[in-house]
């Protein structure tokens, strides 16, 4: 079966279910969903939509129970996972949440050094590209401080510097502005669009955020478990641009 | 990138609390390993050191470290006169405590057979050892005596002449040399009035019979020195220790003097055997059991101690794996942890001992096979106690990241 090679995603009848008998909850109800190389897609919705649940599907930390999902050409799940989730993760995903998740133990150069030592670079190579991304994303100056030493902007920024450095395919962003003022919050918003139309990568970013909705190539709609795009929100991303 | 170092490195304060708890631990563990074979090794020490080749005690008895052994003091003629044999000595041993200047004073006297034994073997630190048949001591400097010292033993003052290292009783008492018969001056001392009451008791008992009322010069005898009366024989002493010339089979000389109807004969090995099966047999086996439960109880707090740390990692470790990190690296974290704190416990363990065990009353005998036992039961606790943490740790759902 032939792919197309435009798209990082291609994910049609993802359903999973919680709970079984009278306790059951059925987050996301047969989600299909395509996302280009290089384009930032929002995935909107309110709380318990199943925005996340989807994320964690996708970035099959929490596999769905059926559904397909292609990765970047391959075949990643078809009713059960068909690669070791941690190989795949490790090579063609990058996650960014709404808390940075530091290691609070390591610099900031090292947080993103480890992410890439993990993936067997040598540690001259890592230390070099984390110094290039944080320098990329602003925050090559603080390269040496540890994560309680940096403000929350930084730390996000950090964590974004992580989930490029391995060069993901995919990155699945989780809400990552929400404990940023507007301003960080925007800024945050444009990096991950820079980033995907000059390293073509697809993102995916859980928000609630409209007003950063000009940054965003398409947008999704969640409710109940089921996705759906939205014409008023697209409308709503082209009177933004322009 | 080390993970473990760098998290301690963050951790510093708290990682070296840990480490000297855990150390505290193992210097337990540690001290009762060493009073366990101190305690063996002052058991047998004075066997080990008089090195007869057989011990001659009293017929049906353990001899003198197991019970009661009283011989006449001719047994070490006889013993003398039996083919393949060197030398015999009487042997003393009873203990003493005294006040001395204020302060309780034990000791466990020794009585040597002078002038053929003179105390050449003892292992002297200072001093010298008999010049004269009365009145020197050699003791222990764990007595805490010191040369020139006089120590006033029933009706005589006794001089320290010298000072041993390392000579304690398998009670933990310092032993203290005399010359046998101070040796024995000093076990059956007995006040003035006792012996003006004993010469009374002996003159009525002797006019009770007739001989007495017949024969006053023997009343005169009877109200004077026991010394003086023939019918009383010497002190007893408590055994005879044998050297056999070289060449004889010790078993062969044993074998004869054991055919005599008041004697027993042993081994320098039967004896000591005697001494670890009977008389510490249990304060050995109770500081046995009771390391083996510090091992064990150490082993639980340094588990748990792990366990948290880990647990303290949870969401870091999760992390880890959401971002795709080999079980061995997160093993590594929590294993070479525990590894750096058990070998930081064990230096922290082996300097407080170093510092703290020659500073107590009895002997703590560590010697290197011990060191390298513990070393080995520290890797191996270290090792089986980041299991509940390592088991932990490979179970964390990247997930949690989310929580």
């Amino acid at each position: 079966m032939k792919y197309n090679q435009d798209l990082v995603v291609e994910a049609s009848g993802i359903t999973k279910i919680y709970g079984s008998g009278n306790t059951e909850v059925v987050a996301l109800r047969n989600v299909a969903l395509n996302i280009a190389r290089g384009k930032v897609a929002a995935l909107l919705g309110p709380s318990g939509a199943g925005k996340s649940t989807l994320l964690t599907a996708l970035g099959l930390i929490r596999p769905p129970d059926a559904g397909r999902i292609v990765i970047e050409g391959k075949v990643v799940f078809d009713g059960s996972l068909l690669v070791d989730a941690r190989v795949f993760r490790r090579k063609h995903l990058g996650f960014i949440f709404q808390k940075a998740n530091l290691i609070p133990f390591l610099t900031a150069m090292e947080n993103v050094q480890l992410a890439m030592e993990i993936n067997d670079a040598s540690p001259r190579e890592a230390k070099k590209r984390a110094m290039e991304l944080l320098e990329y994303l602003g925050v090559g100056d603080r390269a040496n401080h540890l994560p309680s030493k940096l403000s929350g902007g930084q730390q996000q920024r950090v964590a974004i510097a992580r989930a490029l450095v391995n060069r993901p395919g995919l990155l699945l962003a989780d809400e990552p502005t929400a404990a940023l003022d507007s301003v960080r919050g925007r800024q945050v918003m444009e990096l991950f669009r820079n980033v995907a139309h000059e390293q073509n990568t697809g993102v995916i970013v859980v928000t609630h955020d409209h007003r950063a909705l000009d940054v965003f190539d398409h947008a999704f709609e969640m409710e109940d478990g089921i996705l759906s795009t939205s014409q008023a929100l697209d409308k709503e991303i082209k009177n933004a641009k322009s | 990138m080390n993970l473990a170092v760098k998290d301690i490195k963050h951790n510093l304060g708290r990682f070296a609390l840990t480490s000297i708890g855990i150390g505290l631990l193992l210097t337990l563990v540690m001290g009762m390993g060493g009073i366990y074979r101190g305690l063996v090794e002052e058991a047998t020490l004075l066997i080990d050191r008089v090195n007869a080749d057989l011990w001659v005690v009293q017929k049906g008895t353990r001899g003198p470290f197991a019970e009661l052994s009283r011989l006449p003091r001719n047994v070490e003629d006889r013993v003398l006169s039996v083919p393949g044999v060197l030398s015999a000595n009487s042997f003393i041993s009873h203990t003493i405590q005294r006040e001395f200047h204020g302060k309780p004073l034990r000791l466990t006297i020794q009585g040597l057979s002078w002038p053929a034994d003179n105390g050449q073997w003892l292992p002297l630190v200072a001093g010298r050892t008999f010049g004269q048949a009365h009145y020197e001591m050699v003791v222990d400097k764990s007595s805490g005596l010191a040369l020139g010292d006089r120590i006033p033993l029933g009706k005589n003052i006794y001089t320290v002449v010298g000072l041993t290292k390392l000579m304690s009783s398998s009670s933990g008492d310092a032993m203290a040399f005399l010359t046998r018969s101070d040796a024995q001056s000093v076990q059956f001392d007995l006040s003035g009035e006792a012996i003006r009451n004993e010469r009374t008791a002996r003159v009525n008992r002797l006019q009770a019979v007739d001989m007495g009322n017949s024969n006053p010069q023997l009343a005169d005898r009877a109200a004077g020195s026991s010394t003086g009366i023939p019918a009383f024989g010497a002190p007893m002493v408590s055994a005879v220790l044998v050297k056999v010339l070289p060449g004889y089979n010790p078993m062969t000389v044993a074998a004869k003097i054991s055919a005599w109807p008041d004697v027993s004969v042993y081994s320098k090995k039967g004896q000591q055997q005697l001494l670890l099966l009977g008389m510490v047999d249990k304060s050995r086996r109770q500081i046995g059991l009771f390391r083996v439960l510090l091992i064990i109880v150490s082993s639980v707090i340094m588990a748990l101690i792990l366990y948290t740390l880990t647990l303290d990692k949870i969401h870091d470790i999760a992390m880890l794996k959401l971002m795709g990190a080999r079980n061995r690296v997160i093993l590594g974290l929590i294993l070479q942890q525990a590894l750096l704190l058990g070998g930081l416990g064990f230096s922290i363990a082996y300097f407080i001992g170093q510092w703290m065990f020659p500073r107590f009353p009895r002997r703590v005998v560590i010697v290197p096979d011990d060191y390298v036992q513990l070393a080995i039961i520290v890797v191996l606790i270290s090792v089986l106690s980041s299991l509940l943490g390592i088991v932990k740790a490979l179970r964390v759902d990247p997930g949690e990241v989310l929580s």
